[in-house]
């Protein structure tokens, strides 16, 4: 697929219609065509026009179900930040190829700053969290340094862009 | 805990794993009938299990070139200091996550900014200036991967 750079969305430009569109898909990503062409004052047809643009640039990348895993019996996240050994020149190649195979892992985030790489971890319980993190983490190549932060509840969770 | 049948997991786990799905794909990977797809996905919104759908957008093309997550130490504590930090950091517009958590912080957030000196702006005019603040550490985002998570 062709890969679409900042420049040509730039030149591209969002008109403010288009803009309220995406707003509003962010806000309420369930909203059927007819209900989000109604709030933006379009088309059905334009509205649903406008999202398969949005697609085809990139800007929308897809949609996927949000799942509540507490509900699925997993309840516990853990936010494990880790510190790598970076003397080690292949270290986050084999960090990540490492913690893509733990299947309680959810989320791998790499960071400029004092973090290296996060990982979020869904566990069914303590007991269940100490053998992922015994047996599978701290078995992970070149961690210099864990730090571990227990989720307690999320306040506020949005994709909402202030646009 | 709920208890799902084998369907219901089906289900749960092709909505995880393949992104725009509709009911009438998913009766077709599955091979039962859409009307039964329907109902347990319904059933599934009532339970909790799926909580709706959400968006994946690339901020960068929407002109949000940073993203940086913050641990964030409150200085005070107590009931009241955590209701008032909450309410005033939910406002911001620029935070998009905000995670009470155990640990080293108290909070984590995910704020996102058009380039590092509009997080600059956020950071001193916004965060610095919440109730309660003590702390603060950033990392900036380089890449991110979502996984499936435990499914079979």
């Amino acid at each position: 697929m062709h890969k679409i750079t900042n420049n040509e969305i730039n030149m591209h430009k969002l008109t403010d219609i288009e803009k309220r569109l995406i707003r509003n898909i962010m806000e309420d990503p369930d909203a059927g065509t007819g209900k989000l062409a109604e709030r933006v004052g379009m088309s059905t047809t334009a509205c649903w026009r406008k999202i398969e643009k949005f697609q085809e640039l990139g800007i929308i990348q897809g949609f996927i179900a949000d799942v509540n895993w507490k509900k699925l019996g997993y309840e516990l996240e853990v936010s494990l930040r880790i510190t790598l050994d970076k003397t080690q020149k292949d270290a986050f190649e084999a960090f990540l190829s490492g913690a893509r195979k733990i299947r309680e892992v959810n989320e791998i985030q790499t960071f400029l700053g004092r973090v290296d790489v996060r990982l979020n971890i869904l566990a069914r319980d303590l007991d269940h969290y100490q053998s992922i993190y015994r047996n599978e983490i701290l078995n992970l190549p070149y961690i210099a340094e864990v730090e571990a932060l227990m989720i307690i509840s999320d306040v506020k969770r949005s994709n909402v862009l202030p646009i | 805990m709920i208890s799902l049948d084998d369907l219901d997991r089906s289900i749960v786990e092709l909505l995880i794993r393949k992104q725009n799905l509709t009911p009438s794909e998913i009766s077709r990977d599955l091979n039962v009938s859409q009307s039964k797809v329907w109902r347990r996905i319904k059933n599934l919104k009532e339970l909790g299990v799926l909580r709706g759908r959400r968006v994946l957008i690339n901020s960068e093309l929407l002109g949000f070139g940073v993203t940086v997550f913050l641990g964030v130490k409150l200085a005070t504590k107590g009931r009241v200091s955590l209701a008032d930090f909450e309410r005033a950091v939910t406002s911001i517009p620029e935070v998009q996550l905000v995670q009470h958590v155990l640990g080293l912080y108290d909070y984590r957030l995910r704020v996102v900014a058009r380039d590092i000196s509009d997080f600059e702006r956020v950071l001193r005019r916004r965060i610095m200036t919440l109730p309660g603040v003590g702390n603060v550490e950033a990392n900036v985002l380089l890449s991110e991967e979502r996984r499936f998570g435990p499914i079979s």
